[in-house]
């Protein structure tokens, strides 16, 4: 973001201009899958407190675009959330699950 | 006609029983799927009693359950029995059978490490 005075000099009808350079981190940090990353080979659907961490406070099932589990983990990981929940390890639907 | 060879799997199968049952029920309950699967041919890798557990969501309006777990090895068809077995028992809730592939046996036992050490 440039300076106040350039932004000044430059300036054009309708442009928004701010007194302090807008500190936008736009480096975003590169998602990853856990399960590559640690070696985990087998999701295990009896281990609700790891299983939380792939759902919403609804308890719905995050993307993978959100959580960056590749697509053959997230397949298991919706196969073990799914069994978790048929044996009420885990909620079908919730409020406020975290 | 070929004849069915029976391959022997393993097997992993958790199973939610009443709460209102008392202790020896439960004993009974448990033996006897135990004894069943030993008397198909089968054999029994592990038992864990998870005992008395908070349910996710209530199940015949009851808020908690018994959890069991049998990790074992069978034949293909005494799982169909088993399952038969459990939907006519009115003091099973719920249970689920899945079968083990190299990477579950192997996490399993991990599993099982895990659990001696801690106890």
């Amino acid at each position: 973001m440039s300076k106040i005075e350039e932004q000044n000099s430059g300036k054009k009808e309708g442009e928004i201009r701010y007194l302090t350079p807008l500190n936008i981190d736009t480096t975003n940090k590169k998602k990853y899958c856990r399960f590559k990353r640690t070696g985990i080979k087998y999701v295990d659907y009896k281990d609700s407190s790891f299983l939380i961490k792939f759902v919403n406070e609804q308890g719905k099932i995050l993307p993978r675009r959100l959580t960056g589990t590749s697509l053959k983990y997230q397949r298991k990981v919706s196969i073990a959330v799914k069994r978790a929940r048929h044996l009420a390890l885990m909620p079908y639907v919730a409020d406020m699950l975290k | 006609m070929q004849t069915k060879i029976k391959i022997m799997n393993h097997y992993e199968t958790v199973f939610i029983l009443n709460p209102v049952l008392s202790e020896t029920q439960i004993e009974e309950a448990v033996q006897k799927y135990e004894k069943f699967l030993i008397s198909e041919g089968g054999s029994i890798t592990s038992k864990e009693n998870w005992g008395l557990k908070k349910l996710a969501y209530p199940i015949q309006n009851k808020k908690s359950a018994f959890y069991h777990l049998f990790e074992y090895t069978a034949i293909g068809d005494t799982i169909d029995e088993l399952e038969v077995s459990f939907r006519r028992d009115e003091r099973i809730m719920r249970y689920l059978t899945v079968k083990l592939d190299k990477h579950s046996l192997a996490w399993a036992e991990k599993r099982r490490k895990k659990n001696t050490v801690k106890a």
